[in-house]
């Protein structure tokens, strides 16, 4: 009996990250399989009578994946998980802006999708790690070590570092996580890819939210939450009306283009959203002074060793994907709550966008923000 | 395909498929027989004229269909011109369900009409049910099955009214191997005139068929089923049955399909059929023994585990399970990374966590019906293939169990 391999699930999307990433992983020597998930996207007409497919799991995209697993004489499967993706992540996304918030999708698709359907297939299939494109890395535990603890710490890439949606990820998620386009570069992936003949080579780059076929958000919640996206006041701190919204899930905190204002008022300082009030739909706009808030309450705070810090904890937080780290002291509270205070007031902290810290490029853990705290 | 792929010669290449590959899918296609294709070897290449064409090129084609033809009505016990080739079963259903639905209704002056199916039949014939329902103004029923996924005659007899035009029900269910009553089925639709039409499409590997004796007035077979090409089917249409074309052309069929037909496959069709006569008393009885084996073993090795269909009341090569807490496509890929290719019995197109319609009918619970394998064997299937599928399963089974309560 020769030795087996280890094998390694590759979630693939036929884009470049995830197809450097199963090469990489064919050529260090994994026994690698090629999963790729096809999630939801908004029923639609493509204008042959088909609902339109999630832009990153387009039957061309499907067929670039296929290609790529055949060239690596890799097992390739294309599942559906449209169902899945629909409930545990656009649902609650939608949801979440009822309440109000601007969430962020890309939690609940790592925490369930990818380190949950996907993962439970992977294991499955007697893989003992799954990998991603995502530009990040774990570093395992040292040998020997008396309490081993996996640590997600952010990629090499300081412009393309994803570890912000990914601390989700506990202690057997990162286990069992490759990533091994975390060590690299975007340009030292594309150049990797040139080398591996990858035809995803010069593919750009996918921005928008995967579901919205259109890339448009906004029609996209007015279509799912007519409801919800109603059209109301614009009001001051002191509740005076100044102008009209569309409906509160166009509007996030700290905007201020878009504002439409009653035109007495438009001469006067710059005015940006403070907050969506959905008790009374209405906006509540302000000064760049006002906007400013020296904390962030996190209702439910997740920690990547699966163990609060027992001590309030001097480190970093993000408070959105692309935002500036900010230093301030975390504070781990009962019932697995917490509260970052920032060393200076931060603008556009936001209810629903994730509040990350780190420890150097280590993340600590993060949650959904709840609320901002004014000091 | 991009031609950077031609390229791909940097020697990374790796095998990560286990070596051994064992197929066990032949509910769903079978391997040509090397028979088979060397009939077809000429219509493929020196006899391509255009049967339809008067010219001595047209001509050794229209031989050779006829022959076809002839070959096929009487392995059906048929006469050749009741015999009309289409593009496999898919079609053969279409044009039954359409085309004797629509021409029975009209001839008999039905302002509706109706039709009767079964909640276990196959895609082909129950989406062509519902789309006449939804387009063409018939009324449907779609009768219940019992718990080895048969219909019971005295169900049908119940179902048939007056207005009554057309049923269909399978002889074979393509993914619990039960068998049908064809025979008496079709002896209660002919008794309360209602055009009766089969989808046989699992059968002739197995069995001799009779269309007289099975009592239809439509019979559906697709040549890749058994041994044969892809690509090409048979509609049995009996001689005086209402029916009206479903696309229209040129007189091909006998004005029954018109477009220029695979003359090739035809051929093909049937030497498999000739084939199948041949091989099919043997291996019957050898597979249904494998078979056997292979129910025995998975029934005791695996826990929480059973037989969907039929107990013996089934395809001679087909097996078919549930298992307790077991999502069916993971355990096909578990077992597939392993070498074994099999099938869940139904396709899974949304990730749902649905299960199967046909389990469902058959009274089995979701958990259960969530994880339902079927295991095809074919005439190369060997001992030695049930004997690595028995040490493999219950391995993959496991994981799948284990994987399930790890991350859910």
């Amino acid at each position: 009996m020769t030795q087996q391999k280890t094998r390694v699930v590759v979630a693939m999307s036929g884009g470049v990250d995830s197809s450097v990433a199963a090469a990489l992983l064919v050529e260090q020597g994994y026994d690698v399989v090629g999963i790729m998930l096809r999630l939801w996207a908004e029923e639609g007409d493509d204008g042959l009578g088909q609902p339109n497919s999630n832009r990153c799991c387009a039957p061309e995209a499907v067929a670039d994946a296929r290609a790529i697993a055949k060239m690596l004489g890799i097992p390739f499967y294309d599942i559906h998980a449209e169902q899945v993706f629909k409930q545990r992540v656009v649902d609650t996304w939608v949801n979440a802006y009822a309440d109000a918030t601007t969430p962020n999708p890309c939690f609940n698709c790592n925490r369930s999708i990818r380190f949950g359907f996907l993962m439970q297939r992977a294991l499955a299939l007697g893989a003992s790690y799954m990998a991603t494109g995502h530009y990040a890395r774990v570093i395992a535990p040292v040998a020997g070590a008396a309490s081993p603890v996996f640590k997600l710490r952010k990629g090499a890439d300081a412009h393309k570092d994803q570890s912000y949606v990914l601390h989700v990820l506990g202690q057997k998620d990162l286990a069992r996580a490759m990533f091994p386009c975390g060590g690299y570069v975007k340009a030292d992936v594309r150049e990797l890819a040139r080398r591996f003949n990858l035809p995803t080579a010069e593919r750009a780059e996918s921005q928008d939210l995967c579901f919205l076929t259109q890339g448009d958000y906004r029609g996209f919640l007015a279509r799912q939450m007519p409801e919800v996206a109603k059209p109301g006041p614009i009001v001051t701190a002191a509740g005076v009306e100044i102008g009209q919204h569309d409906g509160l899930p166009f509007y996030t905190v700290g905007q201020r283009r878009g504002l439409k204002l009653h035109a007495q008022s438009t001469d006067a300082e710059p005015l940006y959203v403070l907050k969506l009030d959905a008790a009374r739909n209405a906006l509540v706009v302000g000064t760049l002074a006002a906007l400013g808030a020296s904390a962030a309450f996190v209702g439910a705070m997740h920690y990547c060793d699966d163990l609060a810090p027992s001590a309030p904890l001097r480190c970093t937080a993000k408070i959105r994907y692309k935002a500036k780290e900010a230093a301030g002291v975390l504070t781990p509270l009962p019932n697995g709550s917490a509260e970052f205070v920032f060393d200076e007031p931060q603008r556009d902290i936001t209810p629903g966008q994730g509040l990350v810290c780190y420890l150097g490029d280590v993340v600590v853990g993060g949650g959904v923000i709840s609320r901002k705290v004014k000091g | 395909m991009r031609s950077s792929l031609l390229f791909w010669r940097t020697g990374l290449y790796n095998s990560s498929m286990t070596s051994r590959r064992v197929y066990l899918d032949h509910s769903a296609t079978t391997p040509i027989a090397p028979d088979v294709l060397a009939a077809m070897q000429p219509a493929l290449t020196s006899e391509y004229g255009n049967a339809s064409a008067l010219h001595s090129f047209g001509r050794d084609a229209a031989a050779a269909l006829d022959e076809a033809h002839a070959l096929v009505g009487c392995a059906l016990s048929a006469r050749a011109g009741e015999i009309v080739f289409t593009a496999g079963g898919t079609e053969s259903d279409n044009l039954a369900i359409r085309g004797g639905a629509l021409a029975a209704r009209k001839r008999r002056g039905l302002e509706h009409g109706h039709i009767i199916s079964a909640l276990s039949e196959h895609h082909a014939v129950e989406a062509t049910v519902l789309q006449m329902r939804e387009m063409y103004g018939f009324e449907v029923t779609m009768l219940p099955v019992d718990s080895h996924g048969v219909v019971d005659p005295d169900t049908l007899r119940a179902a048939i009214r007056p207005d009554t035009v057309l049923a269909s029900l399978m002889l074979a269910n393509n993914e619990v191997g039960s068998l049908l009553p064809i025979a008496a089925l079709g002896a209660i639709c002919r008794e309360r005139n209602v055009l009766f039409h089969t989808d046989a499409v699992q059968a002739p590997a197995y069995q001799a068929l009779d269309v007289n004796a099975l009592n239809v007035d439509f019979l559906a077979l697709s040549a890749h089923k058994f041994y044969g090409p892809k690509g090409i089917g048979v509609l049995y249409i009996r001689e005086g049955t209402p029916y009206t074309l479903v696309s229209t052309g040129g007189g091909h069929e006998r004005g029954r399909r018109p477009g220029t037909v695979n003359v090739a496959g035809a051929v093909g069709t049937a030497a498999a059929l000739k084939y199948v006569a041949r091989e099919r008393a043997a291996q019957a009885t050898r597979l249904m023994a494998l078979r056997d084996t292979l129910i025995d073993g998975v029934l005791a090795a695996v826990p929480e585990s059973r037989v969907s269909g039929h107990p013996t009341l089934r395809l001679p090569g087909h097996a078919s399970f549930v298992f307790n807490g077991v999502d069916g496509e993971s355990l096909l890929m578990a077992l597939d990374v392993e070498g074994i290719a099999v099938s869940t019995g139904s396709a899974c197109t949304s990730g749902d966590p649905e299960p199967s319609p046909v389990l469902v009918a058959m009274g089995i619970a979701r958990e259960w019906a969530l994880g339902g394998l079927r295991i095809t064997l074919g005439y190369q299937t060997t001992a030695d293939d049930i004997a690595y599928v028995l040490e493999t399963l219950p391995r993959c089974v496991a994981r799948v169990r284990e994987a399930a309560a790890a991350f859910s």
